[in-house]
């Protein structure tokens, strides 16, 4: 079973994105700050990351850096969900590292749209 | 309430002039969509539209309500796997069949409001080098009106712009405009739109190298359906593909066409 961390400081985009990614069969781990994350991730790196921008203690974007450089951590394939919707954010993120960006508010369409394009999910057969 | 006569009328107008199959499950689908056409042509209930149409079945309200019963649906790459395949397969293979200069010619027949199409531009301008200065046209044709002038415009929602289009792609191809994002120029330059009702000829748009028709053929009946592919497979060259929705197939249809070795790509009979 594929495992997912969703960092955001909101625990209703945390519930909402669980809920998704569960009737895809992730096995779904949350985290509240960028620091919770990273904790997360020394203890087992997950195949998928869903991450918010703005988050207290460690942002997602200063979590990214700090994952990249950890020993596994250019593994996981990282999806910015931000409520920064402008090219020089998404510019940044995937100078950073992320895999694909979403600009929130989003639903179970776009994400997944976003896993087949990272690899985690097939896509519907035709 | 639709009346058994007026639905009748309105089932054999739709499928008279857009090639639209009706079932007796769609009443409640006509009375959704037809109520803002009505209300916007003062039009005070289905026994009126239905004597107005009967009366001037070519009039700017007969369009209005094919339009309005048309389904626009579109995404960026939709499906992913006919583009992959299209990139990686079918381009090289008629590049290397082509002499050099000569121009491929992609058809999309059912364009709606521009997604397939800019998709299919944008894989070609990031695949250059594949095509080694070659010129490709692509010609993109809708049955409304409206939807091709929103495609020529090129402009989409946040929402549209996340559904199917890869981040790399929107970041090099599009200008966010506040909440919208429109593609650029030099990629609206590549397609070439105008609007064609699939059940009248199409011979004058030329041949074409590839012709993108994918779930339409899913809204007409058998013989309808059967008289489109036809036609398609005679503005196709000997070499060409066809490219159908997921749930769509020549079987039984046409037999001019033949399945190609990757799954809803369709080539001639030889």
């Amino acid at each position: 079973m594929k495992t997912f961390l969703v960092v955001d400081d909101s625990s209703v985009v945390r519930k909402a994105a669980r809920r998704m990614l569960e009737t895809w069969s992730f096995k779904v781990e949350e985290a509240e700050n960028g620091a919770v994350a990273l904790d997360r991730c020394r203890q087992h790196m997950p195949d998928g990351i869903l991450l918010d921008w703005n988050m207290p203690e460690v942002t997602g974007f200063e979590f990214l850096g700090l994952l990249r450089s950890e020993a596994g951590g250019a593994a996981p394939r990282v999806v910015f969900c931000s409520t920064h919707n402008d090219v020089a954010h998404i510019a940044s993120a995937l100078s950073a590292g992320a895999d694909e960006y979403i600009m929130k508010p989003f639903d179970a369409d776009i994400l997944r749209e976003k896993l087949v394009e990272v690899g985690l999910l097939e896509e519907e057969p035709l | 309430m639709i009346g058994p006569s007026d639905f009748e009328f309105l089932r054999r107008f739709l499928k008279d002039k857009s090639g639209l199959a009706l079932g007796d499950d769609k009443r409640y689908l006509l009375e959704t969509r037809l109520d803002p056409v009505m209300k916007k042509a003062s039009v005070t209930g289905i026994t009126q539209l239905v004597a107005t149409l009967r009366e001037r079945g070519s009039s700017p309200l007969a369009e209005a309500v094919i339009e309005a019963m048309t389904t626009n649906e579109s995404l960026f790459f939709r499906d992913k796997r006919p583009f992959d395949q299209l990139a990686a397969l079918i381009l090289p293979e008629l590049i290397s069949r082509r002499p050099p200069g000569q121009p491929l010619r992609i058809w999309c027949a059912a364009a709606s409001t521009g997604q397939e199409p800019y998709s299919i531009a944008m894989l070609l301008r990031d695949n250059e080098r594949l095509l080694g200065g070659r010129r490709v046209e692509i010609v993109a044709t809708d049955l409304s009106g409206e939807v091709i002038e929103r495609a020529q415009e090129g402009v989409y929602t946040q929402f549209e712009v996340q559904r199917g289009l890869p981040v790399h792609y929107l970041l090099k191809c599009f200008n966010q405009e506040g909440q919208m994002w429109r593609i650029n120029a030099d990629i609206r330059a590549m397609v070439r739109f105008s609007r064609l009702n699939l059940l009248q000829s199409f011979a004058h748009l030329g041949q074409f190298d590839i012709v993108f028709c994918r779930n339409v053929l899913i809204y007409f009946d058998a013989a309808t359906k059967s008289d489109v592919l036809g036609r398609i497979a005679n503005v196709m060259t000997r070499d060409g593909y066809l490219i159908l929705g997921g749930a769509e197939s020549v079987l039984g249809l046409s037999s001019e066409l033949v399945p190609g070795s990757q799954h809803g790509f369709y080539i001639r009979k030889n």
